[in-house]
């Protein structure tokens, strides 16, 4: 109530002084947070990860919460930084019959099983490699993984192991610069940019002649470089390629492909990943109280560290335990997990999920399940005692059953029925679209996409243009804090203080006064609206 | 109805189906469990978990499956779900001879892992396919006496077998029950031990929204001749 009241006397303010931009509270702003606040893509640089490299990989987090929680604190785990922190760890007991099979996991296998039919493949059908067809020549935005000894591992288009040459063009171009002590970053070769992150045994590269700026695609392949962690734990990744240089690690990842196709897609329409935030979805606060709380009367278990519930992409509800943030990073891996996974529509699933910033060692359990028929409601539950299923599964009813009684399942799905919200009802005429980031809460908000935005082509403009602002804005050597630009069919405003960061996109003939005047507006409406589209309150078990 | 079931023992087993990737393995418990098949079966990420619900022999058992993902880096997840585990359905593609060659990976690994005892059955799967056929009936078949599994072919899509092994299956487990009733191997937990499991939060023991108004399995009490 009080932010409403602080929103109008904003609001007459501002009227009175048209023409100025208002530093007004961020909407969305709050102090109890659920996310990590991130502002990843500032601390996104060459010389950052260098460092970064140099620092340990956030890791023993599930160690510590399995071993404060369990009584018995078994002597036979008490060393940490011993072998394998990967599955294992996860339990707190009865490890030596899961390190036998993981050995048989992570010990790479006998020669034979080399997938050698490919490598034969690819030597034989050498001329027709993917690299010449002008189809994939034409795609807008490759992604290569490759290892360090630059054996193909995925490409977005086409099959890795027809790329063979190319990949091996890419590690050489890596490492000759390397062997100069030196480390190559990017090139541009006319609309062309390439860029390159080189990690852990890992070589990822990002070629695109789209609006991404560098640090852009280096932000997408730090993600893409996640889901690899988020699949083989950072642990097992180094251990496989310590053993074996050359080890052909497709092996390990079969399956997972679609991971990093999801992924890269998601990337190129869903502006979250880019801000490093998190959509939600519009709820009342008190439905979105009354979830909150079903989850935490019916799931407070000792090994449980983060429930949430997804829908198409948005967050309806995160309960946490209480040391314990999730990081936007780490929930869009969630949120990419089940948006490519149909598997999880048959059935109750339970499945090892690696959250790279959580603890990038290990791997923790997750419950998915779908609430409702119609599988859009996905309940996810996060524990770190792999043995816990049948008891998340029974908090799962619960939940369920709660949430049936007091209506909230239907007003999720009322929720999804409504679609987010469309412009309009800002009641700003010549606004068309807008990204507004809570930087505080890591979350964000923006209106559907409506006409003109409505055919895939403008759809990509539109994010074209949304990456240019963010480029500008953020540029490391010269961080802007407002940008109006005037382009050919729309204007651009960039908007960025302490609280938030707005984008929004005009019609090509607005003025800069009124261009200012609409976004105070907007930025009025989101305050009187911030309960609805932002979760504010952290709720924790 | 409650009478006759309060009479009868209710003991509940934990199935592991276990197989390299693309075998069908999601495919034969849809098929058991759903009664249906799905062209577009995509592949299982970690484990999903089904169960299925019978009368047999007097008692009432329900089956916990364990539809376990074939891919790669699931494969150390896997201990998790058959150290406990009552009966292993081991599916191979007769198709494939390397996804039966896998078989053996997997016996060798139980052996070692698995101290309980442990009812085995091998499925051929897709044995529609008989045109492609690269693992022949009597090499599977010699293959699984050498093991003492079961030995079935089975179809998901022409609904051939499945319904047939996991009776045989779980008559086999009513005989390992009735031999080691008390052996506290986690071999089959009597309802008392099944409530203990839950007991932490509540007295539902039993989910609540799938109880016995699924369909008697067809072959309830029918075949208990053999």
């Amino acid at each position: 109530m009080a932010a409403h009241g602080e929103a109008d006397q904003l609001g007459t303010t501002s009227d009175s002084d048209q023409g100025e931009l208002n530093e007004t509270d961020a909407p969305g702003k709050s102090e109890d947070a659920i996310l990590f606040a991130s502002d990843d893509f500032d601390n996104l640089t060459y010389e950052g990860l260098a460092e970064e490299a140099q620092k340990p990989v956030q890791k023993g987090t599930i160690h510590a919460i399995v071993r404060q929680s369990s009584n018995d604190v078994d002597s036979r785990s008490n060393t940490p930084n011993n072998i394998d922190h990967d599955s294992s760890e996860v339990s707190a007991g009865e490890e030596s019959v899961e390190e036998t099979a993981e050995q048989a996991q992570i010990t790479p296998r006998a020669d034979n099983t080399e997938v050698p039919d490919t490598v034969d493949a690819s030597r034989i059908e050498i001329e027709e490699e993917d690299a010449y067809n002008p189809e994939w020549k034409n795609q807008k935005k490759h992604v290569f993984i490759l290892s360090a000894s630059g054996k193909p591992i995925y490409s977005r288009h086409g099959k890795e192991d027809k790329l063979v040459t190319i990949m091996g063009v890419m590690q050489a171009l890596v490492s000759f610069v390397q062997d100069a002590k030196d480390q190559l970053r990017s090139i541009v070769a006319g609309q062309h940019k390439f860029v390159f992150l080189v990690r852990d045994h890992l070589i990822l590269v990002g070629v695109t002649r789209g609006m991404d700026s560098t640090q852009q695609m280096l932000l997408q392949l730090m993600y893409v470089y996640n889901q690899v962690i988020s699949v083989l734990t950072h642990s097992s990744l180094n251990k496989i390629f310590k053993q074996r240089r050359n080890y052909d690690l497709r092996r390990l990842l079969t399956g997972a492909e679609k991971f990093f196709d999801n992924l890269l897609n998601l990337m190129d329409t869903e502006p979250g990943l880019l801000l490093t935030a998190v959509r939600c979805l519009p709820l009342d606060s008190s439905v979105r109280e009354i979830i909150a709380q079903s989850i935490v009367q019916n799931a407070k278990l000792k090994d449980l560290v983060f429930a949430l519930i997804i829908v198409k992409n948005q967050l309806v509800t995160l309960v946490r335990m209480k040391k314990y943030y999730l990081h936007p990073m780490d929930l869009h891996l969630i949120i990419n997990l089940v948006n490519a996974s149909e598997s999880f529509k048959d059935a109750e699933s339970w499945t090892p999920i690696c959250l790279p910033k959580f603890d990038a060692s290990g791997f923790v359990q997750a419950h998915v399940s779908y609430l409702d028929n119609d599988c859009e409601v996905c309940l996810l539950l996060l524990s770190v005692d792999r043995d816990s299923f049948f008891i998340l599964s029974e908090a799962k009813d619960k939940i369920k059953a709660r949430l049936i009684r007091y209506n909230a399942l239907q007003a999720i799905n009322a929720s999804i029925k409504r679609t987010s919200y469309s412009t309009q009802q800002c009641g700003i005429p010549d606004l068309r679209h807008f990204l507004y980031k809570a930087r505080s809460t890591a979350q964000y908000t923006s209106p559907e996409l409506e006409a003109p935005y409505t055919e895939p082509a403008e759809q990509e403009r539109l994010f074209g243009m949304y990456l240019y602002l963010h480029h500008r804005i953020h540029t490391s050597g010269r961080p802007l804090k407002i940008l109006f630009h005037v382009g050919e069919y729309e204007t651009l405003l960039g908007w960025v203080t302490q609280g938030f960061e707005l984008y929004a996109v005009f019609g090509p003939l607005i003025t800069k006064t009124s261009a200012i005047h609409a976004v105070n507006k907007l930025l009025r409406w989101i305050k009187r609206e911030e309960d609805r589209l932002f979760i504010l309150n952290s709720v924790t078990f | 109805m409650t009478s006759p079931e309060e009479n009868m023992k209710s003991i509940e087993a934990k199935v592991v189906v276990l197989g390299s990737q693309g075998v069908g393995k999601t495919s034969v418990v849809i098929r058991y469990v759903g009664g249906m098949f799905s062209k577009a079966v995509s592949p299982t990420i970690g484990a999903s978990f089904f169960t299925y619900k019978m009368t047999l022999d007097g008692y009432r058992v329900k089956l916990q499956v364990w539809d376990t993902a074939g891919q790669e880096r699931f494969r150390s997840m896997a201990p998790m779900y058959y150290r406990k585990a009552n009966a292993a359905m081991l599916v191979y593609d007769i198709t494939s001879l390397e996804s039966f060659y896998d078989i053996k990976d997997w016996v060798k690994e139980l052996r070692k892992n698995v101290d309980t005892p442990i009812a085995m059955c091998l499925l051929g799967n897709k044995s529609d396919l008989d045109s492609g056929r690269k693992v022949s009936t009597a090499e599977a078949a010699e293959y699984a006496a050498s093991i003492e599994a079961l030995f079935f072919e089975t179809s998901a899509l022409k609904n051939l077998g499945i319904e047939d092994a996991f009776l045989q299956v779980s008559k086999q487990l009513l005989k390992m029950y009735e031999t080691y009733p008390n052996s506290g191997m986690g071999l089959l937990s009597s309802p008392q031990e099944s409530t203990d499991i839950f007991s932490h939060t509540t007295q539902n023991v039993k989910l609540p929204s799938r109880t016995d108004s699924e369909k008697p399995p067809s072959q309830g009490g029918s075949n208990c001749g053999c």
